[in-house]
């Protein structure tokens, strides 16, 4: 295990270079620039913006200072909001996001995990079809439907949660946004982990399990579900990772000041430092779930390190 | 067991803060007025806001030589008053004795410092050529004179002068502009770019700032330092950067919000239905047109270019698809500007929709445009909804003549990057004015303006007359010529202007003050609650 | 097991095994017609397909045809035979329900095949060989994960212009990276198992492992992921739409039309609910389907 992580951590460092030299070209060889807008800027007012910002150098010189400003952990300005630097914005969406985000990955696995077990344990009772169903009526309502679907129930309908905003991460104020976030997952989750618990309890070990007289509990809690979970933390990576960075329907509807509004409107706004400096944030993280996934492998089945 | 009884009495805790809060509002009489304002500021500093929603934020937190009233009309601000020469170039300014927020006096100096600052290329300011009116100004922020050279003067401490380039009968409306508000030079000097943080910021208007979380809010209180501060009703603004239109409409339904700045035309039958009295709309000074790219084949036909105009059936339009009470447009600047008492309209406006319609093929068809060989074009517009409603709309009225249009949408970034280069056949554009006064918008048509002229209009005649008007003191000549000028585009139709733009604002009935304007500027220190 | 172990032994005996493998198929379909739920999925689905293509003569308006004389957007009304009302534009939602269904179906299959066929091979094939192959394999999933999908959109139509089958590339693209993920985790497992070491022992081919072997294993979460993965593209092509790749306007798709009903949910609720009910009904077909294949596949849970 120790290795691995040694290996990882090396890997790492070429894997964001890569990142962000691709999405450095990648943004800049997209047309429309930071300053194009509604109100065209005047020719010489666009230099002197371009020119402040250093924007009117030739790209590789300005690919080669942004590395070395990353490497003295500074990344830039914002063009958009010019009273903050992309340090700022970051670390104020981060915690919002992680906050957010973790909560919302509790309750999809603990809900998902619990409904996919029961409705695979009792599999084609109606049980199991109220629960797959609901799964995938959560699948298919998206999230910009059942967000101020949401919203319009308990907010103004009922008038128990508040509608929108922050408020520094009030309980009520978190409530309905960690739903919203949770719900599609608790949808995926119940069905990855049903369709591999059916698969595994009808399989020979199990079999093999019961046979030799252990109890149904320990079976199920400790031989089925461990190996039926794999898709489901296979699954976890990617989830975990667009749960804490991804959601901007989300954000933007529960005005929650998280690191997806950042993304989306520095990309939207081609404010190229903010898009870079949350784009090597994703990556950090990316990384990081990933090796815990690989690290919960070994865990869940001995035989299947890592190597 | 304890995490439970935990969890219960923070909830009791939390719903009894809760009934503390809502019974306490009816108690005090300033109060906290929340307002979305749709959008992050780019900055709360005067001279790098860009975006209207900012204006609303920095508008009360300083004071330009003239300040807006509620109805938006230009009244002394930290200028008690000022005489202007017999030419019309000369502004000199009787400056108030006021403070800043933390006790130093505003002085004529600030100001000098101020237009300096904003006209300096480093300062970067998107909107300095406002300001170039001002003598010596645009050699200032082209680098080509030193800051120093701005025919701005400080007499003494309260005594401004200000020469211009040439009469501006609308610059005492200018001075309200942000671009025109003075910035503390004590805390610049100290700070540098960092001054306008909220921590270090210091304001001359009714309030200031506490707080800025970004995408979240940005709390003001109110300036006890403020000249007229006992007028001020308002303790504390909060305004909340939501860009999700319907979702601020439901904060505004649930009491979260007093006032909204903008709501989605889509909602407005909902609206009128169960808001009629929270519903505000009110013409707006802007131009929501199509720009034609009449320096490429074929639209270098004016025929063409007429008949695509006739073919839009703008009250359609204005009715069906949009229906929030915005005007039919026939001319491109919209009624009721300052010192321009008649658009220019295209001649054929009173016309039944069937006889333009029948024009407007023939013209095609002199142009050399038939069903067999129909006219096929490129409609660009920047993906919104309104803005793809209008498209489609149009494309169908234009497939009435015979015309085919492939409709292309693209963000705001690339549509405008496209529209700067020209790269375009008929694109979606529109026009806020900066300022209340006609040649903010006739300007947009003459060659010199560049590539912000997206059609590629160019006629000498019609820059002659903008050229003459721009040095007429006569405010009536002055519209004569630009009346003109007017009707001369809408003769050769390089844009299509579709319609006058409203403004849309969701305001509580729990307060008073509020009052619409062609501007849609609301300064909060005239309003409170009732 | 012993299926395994038959199996390779017809693979030793025979490694073309025609023969044999067609009524393996044959079996699976005549397991799968049995299924009722998946069989009622087939026609429901067919019968949605063929209203899509029958849009034109479905209704007396055409898609892209607004009505002047009524609302705009309309609820729905017998008299103009706008049965499931117009949309803000005053085009029949019907028909305009029914073109988008050829979009959304199109994107839906087509986009969920590419990703499956890269992702199960992709992830079949770093997992199973495993070691610096699999770390450098996963970095660059990690590596496309980071990158942002919108300039990735945007250059893409810079290059190629809007062309409909950039739609599928893009989505695909992105869409597999997930169930490569979830094909090598299942591979990592089942490669430790005795008969892919049996198999390795007696010189199998590893290409031949991985398709005989390893991808029928993984076809269990494989599936159900698929079925996951519809939806999401669906949804995810309105996006594309916002940049300007997806379908334009005056055509249209499921996933426009349920973002632009949902900003109208309590106003003009039609606008939201007949194309949502389309959508769901077409991932519930879908699902039994797909839960009706891994079943025929797999009869030992039956």
């Amino acid at each position: 295990m120790f290795s691995l992580l040694v290996r990882r951590l090396l890997s790492a460092v070429p894997t964001i270079l890569i990142v962000i030299t691709i999405a450095f070209f990648m943004m800049r060889a997209a047309p429309g620039g930071p300053f194009d807008k509604e109100k065209l800027l005047p020719p010489e007012i666009e230099a002197n913006i371009l020119r402040v910002y250093n924007l009117d150098k030739p790209l590789y010189q300005q690919y080669v200072d942004y590395l070395k400003n990353i490497l003295k952990g500074d990344f830039g300005p914002s063009y958009k909001y010019r009273d903050f630097t992309v340090n700022d914005l970051i670390a104020s969406g981060i915690r919002v996001s992680f906050k957010l985000g973790i909560y919302a990955m509790l309750v999809a696995v603990t809900f998902g995990v619990t409904a996919g077990t029961i409705a695979a344990l009792k599999q084609n009772s109606r049980f199991d079809y109220v629960v797959m169903g609901m799964a995938m009526t959560g699948i298919a309502i998206p999230n910009f439907v059942m967000a101020p679907l949401l919203t319009l129930i308990f907010g103004i309908y009922l008038s128990w949660l508040p509608v929108a905003g922050w408020n520094n991460g009030a309980f009520e104020n978190m409530l309905l946004p960690v739903l919203a976030l949770a719900l599609p997952r608790v949808a995926y989750i119940a069905r990855l982990t049903r369709g591999s618990m059916v698969e595994i309890i009808h399989s020979n070990f199990i079999r093999t399990a019961r046979a030799k007289g252990l109890r149904e509990k320990i079976v199920i809690v400790r031989h089925a579900l461990k190996a039926s979970l794999l898709p489901v933390v296979s699954y976890l990576g990617p989830a975990t990772t667009y749960v804490i960075t991804g959601s901007v329907v989300i954000e933007s509807i529960f005005d929650v000041p998280g690191i997806g509004r950042y993304f989306i409107h520095g990309a939207l706004n081609r404010d190229y430092p903010v898009v870079m400096g949350v784009v090597i944030f994703f990556c950090i993280i990316i990384v990081t779930v990933n090796l815990i996934v690989d690290l919960i492998y070994g865990f869940l089945d001995p035989k299947m390190k890592v190597e | 067991m304890r995490a439970v009884n935990y969890c219960k009495s923070a909830l009791l805790i939390v719903s009894i803060v809760a009934l503390m809060l809502t019974t306490g509002t009816n108690v005090y009489a300033g109060g906290t007025l929340r307002i979305a304002s749709m959008g992050e500021p780019a900055s709360l500093d005067p001279h790098k806001v860009s975006g209207t929603w900012a204006v609303h934020i920095v508008g009360d937190l300083f004071l330009g030589l003239t300040t807006d009233d509620p109805y938006s009309k230009a009244v002394p601000g930290a200028a008690k008053s000022w005489t202007i020469s017999s030419d019309g170039k000369t502004y000199t300014f009787n400056l108030r004795k006021s403070l800043w927020s933390d006790g130093t006096p505003v002085t004529a100096g600030d100001f000098v410092f101020s237009f300096r600052r904003i006209l300096n290329p480093e300062t970067a300011a998107e909107y300095a050529s406002v300001l170039y009116i001002i003598e010596g100004a645009e050699q200032i922020n082209t680098g080509k004179a030193s800051p120093e050279t701005l025919k701005v003067k400080a007499i003494d401490d309260h005594t401004l002068e200000i020469k211009l380039k040439g009469p501006a009968p609308y610059f005492i409306d200018l001075l309200n502009h942000q671009t025109c508000y003075p910035v503390p030079r004590h805390v610049v000097e100290k700070y540098g770019n960092a001054w306008s943080k909220p921590e270090h910021i210091v304001s001359n208007g009714p309030y200031k700032v506490v707080l800025w979380i970004p995408n979240d809010h940005i709390r003001l209180v109110k300036n006890e330092k403020f000249y007229d501060a006992v007028s001020v009703s308002l303790d504390e603004l909060k305004f909340y950067t939501q860009e999700d239109r319907a979702a601020v409409q439901k904060r505004f339904r649930a009491g979260e919000i007093d006032v909204a700045t903008d709501f989605a035309s889509e909602q407005i039958n909902w609206l009128r239905k169960h808001l009629p009295e929270e519903t505000r709309i009110a013409p707006y000074m802007g131009v929501y047109y199509y720009a034609i790219n009449s320096a490429k084949k074929p639209f270098t036909d004016q025929r063409i270019r007429k008949a695509l105009s006739m073919a839009v059936n703008r009250e359609a339009i204005v009715e069906k698809v949009l229906k929030t009470g915005e005007l039919a447009a026939y001319s491109f600047v919209p009624p009721s500007i300052s010192n321009y008492p008649k658009s220019a309209q295209v001649q054929w406006k009173d016309w039944p929709y069937g006889k333009k319609i029948k024009e407007a093929k023939k013209l095609l068809k002199e142009a050399g445009y038939t069903k067999k060989n129909p006219l096929k074009f490129t409609l660009r517009y920047n993906t919104s909804e309104n803005h793809k409603r209008i498209a489609v709309a149009i494309a169908s009225m234009w497939k009435a003549i015979g015309v085919k249009v492939e409709l292309f949408n693209s963000e705001v970034k690339v549509h405008y990057a496209e529209l700067k280069q020209a790269n375009f056949q008929v694109a979606r554009a529109g026009w806020i004015a900066d300022y209340n006064d006609a040649q903010n918008f006739l300007y947009l048509m003459e060659t010199r303006t560049g590539p912000f002229n997206y059609s590629g209009y160019s006629n000498p005649e019609f820059d002659n007359l903008m050229q003459k008007a721009e040095v007429t003191l006569n405010p009536k000549k002055r519209y004569e010529l630009m009346y003109k000028a007017e009707e001369l585009a809408m003769r050769d139709m390089p844009v299509i202007p579709i319609y006058h733009y409203v403004s849309k604002n969701l305001v509580s009935t729990r307060i008073k003050g509020f009052e619409d304007n062609p501007e849609d500027k609301h300064r909060w220190r005239y309003v409170s609650f009732k | 097991m012993n299926r395994n172990l038959r199996r390779e032994i017809v693979e030793k005996i025979d490694d073309s095994a025609q023969v044999k493998g067609r009524s393996l198929w044959q079996d699976a379909r005549r397991r799968l017609f049995r299924n009722k739920a998946a069989v009622t999925s087939i026609v429901i689905l067919s019968i949605i397909t063929l209203l899509a293509i029958l849009a034109p003569w479905l209704s007396p308006w055409a898609y892209d045809e607004p009505n002047w004389e009524y609302d705009f957007p309309g609820s729905p009304n017998a008299q103009y035979h706008h049965w499931f009302g117009t949309d803000a534009n005053g085009r029949d939602l019907f028909v305009r329900t029914l073109y988008g269904a050829r979009v959304s179906l199109m994107v839906g299959m087509l986009a969920t095949a590419v990703s499956l066929i890269i992702g199960v091979t992709y992830g079949a094939t770093a997992g199973y060989i495993g070691g610096r192959v699999d770390n450098v394999m996963m970095r660059i999933v990690d590596i496309l994960y980071s990158l942002p999908f919108m300039f990735f959109v945007i250059l893409l139509m810079v290059l190629f212009g809007r062309n409909i089958f950039l739609i599928f590339i893009a989505l695909g693209a992105v869409e597999w990276l997930t169930m490569a993920r979830i094909v090598r985790g299942q591979t990592l497992s089942i490669k430790k198992k005795e008969y892919i070491e049996a198999a390795e022992a007696v010189g199998v081919k590893h290409s031949v492992i991985i398709r005989r072997h390893i991808i029928p294993n993984t076809l269990g979460p494989v599936i159900v992921y698929m079925t996951l993965t519809i939806p999401e593209v669906i949804l995810t092509e309105s996006f594309l739409s916002f940049l300007g790749l997806g379908v334009q306007e005056p055509l249209t798709s499921w996933g426009v039309l349920i973002s632009e009903g949902a900003q109208q949910m309590e106003s003009a609720s039609w606008l939201l609910i007949f194309p949502a009910v389309f959508l769901a009904l077409t991932l519930f077909c879908f699902n039994f389907i797909g839960d009706g294949i891994r079943d025929a596949l797999d009869p030992k849970d039956r």
